[in-house]
């Protein structure tokens, strides 16, 4: 179990094994369990056997119903938890969780600078390199703004860029967009995939959103209610940017839609 | 700004003239002896002419609060840091602390002068010991009410234990802290009075406490003036201390809709 869990190691391409056999695995979940206890202490399965996997570059999503132990998932993947069975391969990665998490004490650029000042990277190099990325993904003129001052969409932006700045190789999204509206979710997914194009990463974006799945990824994995399992994975070939009214989408969603009533009925 | 200052300061203003109204007629009409109770006129005038008498004995009363406090504070942040990293430490510690405040402190006065002398350290000490329970016991809480996710974000990140308690406990438990330190401050005045009551001390001022005691029974306007200076010491170090918060933690002021 917990074989090569690899994690805070500067990597490099001519000795990571991951990197030298195609493809290039960033993440590598196969036969994952992982329970806990609910509160009378009786065992609840989160995961159960669960496998996937993401190459470098690709962006996975994982759709489910509320409770199928996503966020678990991503916890294993980041390292913070370690699985019960089964074996995880990844590279660095980095949580983006539920709540955005800014710390209200902190300026937007000071949040987005934190992973650089806990690397002790100088004060006002931090800010530089934050400020920078800001004017990239379109946040200039935010920079000293506190949190409270901040939209529920410019939040999402900025705690996404904090994610960024890490450094590690894979995100993890933790239902990024599930708070927002109908029309700023819209907005921030088309500023994703934009600063994505940018910012290059391999993505794990949890959602219970099946169009935000589609629209966005390159597969799609969906989750059984609880304990957790892989029910269906569905590769989309599509072009970027897509759109919701597209056939090939409508199609895709129902598919999903169905998998995952399958799913609940069972 | 102006107009707001005014509003805030005004209902004060107009309560304590109201309060001396009173006060100046109940001595007229009551005809109360004056070493009982002098008029507020008579406290006035005293203010006045007793000025450098006075001020001298403040200063040496505001340099004891003053120092006795960032004592206080020193071991109550210390302390407080200890009991949340350690349970062992709280278990230890906690106690104890609870049971320093039962100690008859007027007493251990006498104690401390024979033990360090008549300087100002065993008033520090007395008013120490006053003063570093409240900012202990609101510190611990605010240690302890931090957003449990925001350590754990910091975790995600790579955060050493150092790191989570700089970026997030730190931060979290400030407003707290400060508002044990307003607490403190103002019974750090009494305890300035009780330190300069019980402990003697050599010079020519021994602190506005000691100037009270002497005054009270032979020149009763004068002890009310001295009283007086206090009462003002106290609210301009609270208030001092309101806008240092401001100052050291905006945030606790933002609105507090966006904790989600």
């Amino acid at each position: 179990m917990f074989t090569g869990l690899i994690k805070d190691s500067p990597r490099s391409p001519e000795t990571d094994p991951l990197d030298s056999e195609p493809p290039d695995r960033c993440v590598s979940v196969s036969g994952v369990s992982r329970a806990y206890r609910d509160g009378r202490g009786a065992t609840v399965g989160a995961l159960a056997e669960v496998s996937l996997h993401a190459d470098r570059g690709e962006l996975l999503a994982v759709v489910g119903p509320s409770g199928c132990g996503k966020t678990t998932l991503l916890e294993l993947i980041c390292g913070l938890q370690a699985p019960e069975a089964g074996s995880l391969q990844c590279a660095p990665a980095a949580l983006m969780p539920q709540r955005d998490l800014l710390l209200p004490w902190l300026s937007a650029v000071d949040n987005a600078a934190l992973a650089l000042r806990i690397a002790h990277v100088p004060r006002t190099q931090a800010r530089e390199r934050a400020a920078k990325l800001f004017a990239e993904l379109g946040l200039e003129g935010f920079e000293q703004s506190r949190p409270h001052e901040l939209s529920g969409g410019m939040r999402q932006r900025v705690a996404f860029s904090r994610t960024l700045l890490s450094g590690k190789d894979v995100l993890c999204l933790d239902e990024p967009f599930g708070a927002l509206d109908a029309i700023t979710r819209a907005e921030l997914q088309t500023w994703l995939l934009d600063a994505l194009s940018m910012e290059p990463r391999t993505v794990v974006l949890v959602t219970h959103d099946v169009e935000e799945a589609i629209l966005l990824a390159d597969r799609v994995a969906v989750l059984s209610p609880r304990p957790g399992r892989v029910i269906a994975s569905l590769e989309i070939a599509l072009e970027r940017p897509r759109k919701r009214t597209d056939p090939e989408i409508i199609e895709l969603r129902e598919r999903a839609l169905n998998v995952l009533q399958m799913g609940i009925q069972r | 700004m102006r107009s707001g200052i005014v509003a805030r300061v005004l209902p004060a203003a107009l309560l304590s003239g109201a309060l001396l109204g009173a006060w100046e007629a109940y001595v007229d009409l009551s005809g109360v002896q004056e070493d009982l109770l002098p008029a507020p006129h008579a406290v006035a005038r005293e203010l006045w002419d007793g000025g450098s008498l006075l001020w001298r004995n403040f200063a040496v009363t505001a340099e004891e609060v003053v120092l006795g406090l960032a004592l206080a504070m020193a071991c109550g942040l210390a302390l407080a840091v200890a009991i949340h990293l350690s349970p062992l430490m709280r278990r230890a510690v906690y106690p104890l602390a609870v049971g320093s405040q039962a100690v008859p402190i007027p007493v251990i006065g006498v104690l401390l002068v024979f033990w360090w002398g008549f300087g100002i350290f065993p008033k520090l000490v007395v008013i120490a010991l006053i003063c570093f329970f409240p900012i202990l016991v609101t510190t611990v809480d605010g240690l302890a009410a931090v957003d449990p996710d925001q350590p754990k974000l910091l975790r995600t990140l790579d955060a050493s234990r150092w790191q989570e308690f700089r970026f997030a406990e730190l931060p979290a438990a400030l407003p707290a802290a400060i508002s044990g330190a307003r607490i403190a401050l103002t019974i750090g005045v009494i305890g300035a009075f009780i330190a300069e009551t019980t402990t003697p001390t050599s010079g020519p001022y021994a602190g506005l406490g000691r100037e009270i005691i002497t005054d009270i029974n032979f020149q009763t306007s004068r002890a009310y003036a001295g009283t007086v200076v206090l009462f003002a010491f106290a609210i301009a170090c609270f208030y001092t201390l309101a806008l240092a918060e401001r100052r050291l933690a905006p945030w606790a002021h933002d609105s507090r809709g966006d904790t989600r």
